[in-house]
């Protein structure tokens, strides 16, 4: 079966299937895509979250008062691997204190805080000489020490990724262009302004990996995209790269559904697209990696897209990591009168901001301000009517009622039964039930209190374990005391029998001797 | 200078629905079948609809207040008029109005509230009331008029409400007088009798199809219907497994033993099958909520609906087949969960 799947995946992009549900949401996109990407103004101060990627903060390994250069390390972060964390400009670092750091949380958390010299001064860099030889360890060593994260938004560090998908083996390199979330721009306007690096970061990928090709997936309504990949194609010569588009219906860019969109396949419940032969990046992570292998630059900046209706002049800005929110938001022609909410990420599954001096972090795709008649009003929930709905636009087939159900009354195995891993939050089903119940935030509650539940039992589990190896040490001394004790006994047995054949031998010779004189 | 926002969960678009538009869209769409009813059999069914509203606002307003739950949300979500509409387009138009109070007091205060209310009843609160009415006070809820067309008498409006408020034909005529058979019961009481269906339908109460004037309230019913299908408030399971399942046994039936089976368009186009199919089967809280499961709950009804017609004590079954299907909504749920994305089989 795993065979055939395999066999059926590497034809990716052959021919485009459908998923389940989906929802046909307006576009929202043109309005930033008219000015060229930018870089960001300079800001007075850089606020640099140590924590930036798959919840775990990175340690600091910079103090207050130092000179960093841009791009020097100034955390490193020991989970899933390790990663590291740069500095976004040359400078002093005035503090490493606690500062908003646009988590979905809401909290405070640590950042280094870097004042620029101006100068923004780049630290010695180290590129990987001629990388179509190099041995594809050391890309993926490059890709490492770079800090690069998934840019799509996950960011889930890529040389997890990438070392995983070379230890397992795969065919083929899926690189994601398909943006589906309204609204967001980065990646279409980074495909139509440089197209030849993220085929040339494609190229790097499939060789760090092993891929024999690629499949580069926008959407449909990207017009210009496809002319600007398929002539940096042409010009770069590489034979084993397709362009794919696919329709636009949310969540088509979802990594589970856009394998399914290429492949047919289902990426198995808790499972990796590995399992399938397949690697899925973001095309903003392969320009980031291109530029780490081939020029030696970690990943300091990013292209932010920042639209809605709360701004005046959308567009995209190349960022440095750390700018404050506001400093965007003014080059991108101030807030409209009626900005009402700061969203980061799109307005299906970013986030609200409670303000514009959280900075821009490695995650964020985009700054959506929106304006007070496109948020949703504080509305009461009205019951469940078992519509449906939520069912008919769920791209996981899950079952949003019932779920939602066992999560707020506390059924915890039926939960799990019921699929919540298997939720990828998209926000279609709480987008159509009439009901106006907040189901997805319901789906983000039943996660963390299963997480909660799941570190209590190992915390239980390992106390018990803990008994468990007392009871059974003393047991084992008890054991061993009943054992000597009974050898004791046994050898003092032993002994007597000794003594009575000694007494008998005696007693029979006696005895023999007493009948022959 | 920083600037600071509210926040609140994603998604951050407001809704596409609610409550109150999907029910309003499904009562839109009963209103050209409204006026093709009061075309035909007169003016009675608009004081049957306003009374059965009245009644179901006055209950629903007295459970929430009961059950302290906000009335304006609650009242305003348009869930306790459709369920009055639904049953007055059940009742005969000159139903004296404790007909009305009765139903709907089952509707709203049994089958609704004392069930948890909105989204929380097991059986549909239209049947449940038009059965206890049905079965209690059976004299009037067989008192159909003909249509005006055959009608020796046609009341005015003033006749109309002095019958449902006094419970007894003006100028002291007899029920028997002014009311007639229904297609159905024609059929019934002639295949009873031993006579052919076909004879049975040579009476002036039939249509080409249908009853006469029935077969056109159906249609626009249907047509409404199909507008729901369109705006995706009712999903097409139900619809097409409920009156396909009745047209296929009905016509295997029909093909089987013509003379005592009607043909199967007959059996559409009369009683409240085509309302059924689209109105009252398709009601979310009481049916099924997987596609497959709405597939079976709409055979189930229109195979439940066909068996009453032909053998049961009642001449139509579609509400005591919703109920019956109503029971079976949970189990058939339970066992008809689509598989989980990445799942196995
Ligand atoms: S969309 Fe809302 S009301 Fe409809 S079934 Fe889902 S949760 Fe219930
Ligand atoms: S948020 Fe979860 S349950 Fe809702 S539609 Fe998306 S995957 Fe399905």
């Amino acid at each position: 079966m795993l065979r055939d799947a395999m066999d059926q995946a590497k034809l990716a992009g052959a021919t485009l299937h459908n998923f389940h549900g989906g929802l046909q949401l307006r576009h929202n996109k043109r309005i930033s895509c008219e000015l060229p990407i930018e870089r960001a103004a300079p800001a007075e101060r850089f606020y640099v979250p140590l924590l930036q990627q798959s919840g775990q903060e990175a340690q600091p390994i910079v103090a207050a008062g130092q000179h960093v250069l841009k791009g020097e390390a100034i955390g490193c972060v020991e989970h899933l691997g390790s990663g590291y964390l740069h500095a976004p400009t040359s400078g002093t670092v005035s503090a490493i204190g606690t500062h908003p750091i646009s988590h979905p949380s809401g909290f405070d958390g640590r950042c280094v805080v870097i004042e620029p010299d101006g100068l923004n001064q780049w630290t010695e860099l180290h590129p990987v000489d001629n990388w179509q030889q190099a041995d594809p360890d050391v890309l993926r060593q490059a890709i490492r020490s770079a800090g690069i994260v998934g840019l799509g938004g996950a960011v889930f560090p890529t040389a997890h990724k990438v070392d995983e998908a070379s230890r397992r083996g795969i065919h083929t390199l899926i690189l994601n262009g398909a943006e589906c979330e309204p609204y967001i721009s980065c990646d279409e306007m980074l495909m139509r302004e440089q197209p030849a690096s993220i085929i040339l970061g494609a190229r790097i990928l499939q060789r760090a990996v092993g891929a024999r090709r690629t499949v580069i997936a926008i959407e449909d309504q990207m017009g210009a995209v496809h002319q600007a990949l398929q002539h940096a194609l042409r010009e770069s010569a590489a034979a084993e790269i397709d362009i794919v588009k696919v329709t636009t219906i949310y969540p088509e860019g979802g990594e589970k559904q856009l394998i399914q969109v290429l492949t047919g396949l289902e990426v198995p419940s808790g499972g990796r697209p590995t399992d399938l032969g397949l690697l899925c990046q973001n095309v903003a992570t392969a320009t980031a990696v291109a530029r780490a292998v081939t020029e030696g630059k970690p990943l300091v900046e990013r292209i932010v897209t920042v639209t809605g209706s709360g701004v005046r002049r959308p567009r995209n800005l190349l960022t440095p990591i750390g700018t404050p929110i506001s400093v965007l938001v003014e080059q991108s022609g101030g807030y409209a009168d009626d900005a009402a909410r700061l969203v980061l990420g799109g307005p299906m599954m970013g986030y609200a901001l409670a303000s514009d001096d959280n900075p821009v972090i490695k995650a964020a795709n985009c700054i959506l301000v929106l304006s007070s008649d496109e948020i949703r009003p504080p509305q009461p929930e009205m019951p469940c009517i078992r519509c449906g709905e939520c069912a008919r636009v769920c791209p996981a087939v899950l079952q949003p009622q019932q779920l939602q159900w066992t999560v707020r009354h506390g059924l915890w195995d039926e939960t799990v039964s019921a699929g919540l891993a298997d939720c990828i939050e998209c926000g279609c089903c709480d987008f159509v039930c009439p009901s106006h119940i907040p189901l997805v935030e319901w789906f983000r509650h039943g996660k963390s209190e299963l997480r909660r539940l799941e570190a209590e039992r190992l915390a239980a589990d390992s106390a018990r374990q803990r008994f468990e190896a007392r009871e059974a040490r003393l047991d084992r001394l008890k054991q061993d005391r009943r054992r000597r004790m009974e050898e004791k006994k046994r050898a003092l047995g032993d002994g007597q029998e000794k003594q009575k054949r000694i007494a008998d031998a005696i007693e029979r010779a006696r005895s023999r001797r007493q009948e022959n004189p | 200078m920083i600037r600071h926002f509210d926040t609140g969960g994603a998604p951050h678009f407001p809704p596409q629905t609610t409550v109150r538009s999907v029910m309003l869209q499904v009562i839109y769409a009963l209103l050209p079948g409204v006026i093709a009813h009061a075309w035909f059999f007169g003016p009675g069914i608009v004081v049957q609809i306003l009374l059965a509203c009245g009644f179901a606002l006055l209950f629903e307003a007295s459970c929430l207040a009961i059950r302290r739950k906000p009335l304006k949300l609650f009242l305003g979500d348009f869930s306790a008029p459709l369920t009055a509409l639904l049953f007055a387009l059940c009742l005969p138009p000159l139903a004296p109005w404790w007909i009305a109070l009765v139903g709907m007091f089952f509707a709203i205060v049994i089958a609704k509230h004392l069930f948890g209310g909105l989204g929380h009843n097991l059986f549909n609160p239209a049947m449940v009331g038009y059965v206890v009415v049905l079965i209690s006070f059976p004299q009037f809820m067989t008192a159909w008029l003909p249509p005006l067309e055959l009608a020796s008498w046609a009341p005015t409006l003033g006749q109309v409400l002095s019958t449902i408020a006094t419970g007894h034909p003006p100028g002291g005529l007899a029920w028997d007088a002014i009311t007639g058979a229904t297609p159905l019961d024609t059929i019934r009481s002639s295949v009873a009798t031993g006579k052919m269906v076909s004879e049975a339908r040579q009476a002036p109460i039939f249509g080409d199809f249908g009853g006469l004037g029935w077969e056109w309230i159906a249609n626009w019913y249907a047509l409404g219907g199909l507008w729901l299908l369109w705006r995706r408030i009712i999903s097409w399971q139900i619809p097409v497994t409920m009156i396909g399942s009745v047209v296929l046994l009905g016509l295997a039936a029909y093909l089987a033993d013509p003379g005592s089976n009607p043909a199967p368009l007959q059996h559409v186009f009369s009683g409240a099958l085509v309302l059924g199919a689209f109105y009252i089967a398709t009601d979310p809280v009481s049916g099924c909520a997987s596609p497959r499961g709405r597939l079976i709950f709409g055979a189930g009804v229109g195979i439940i609906t066909l068996a009453i017609r032909r053998w049961g004590a009642y001449p139509d079954g579609v509400a005591f087949a919703v109920l019956l299907m109503n029971m079976m909504a949970p189990l058939i749920d339970r066992y008809t969960r689509p598989r989980i994305f990445g799942q196995p089989a």
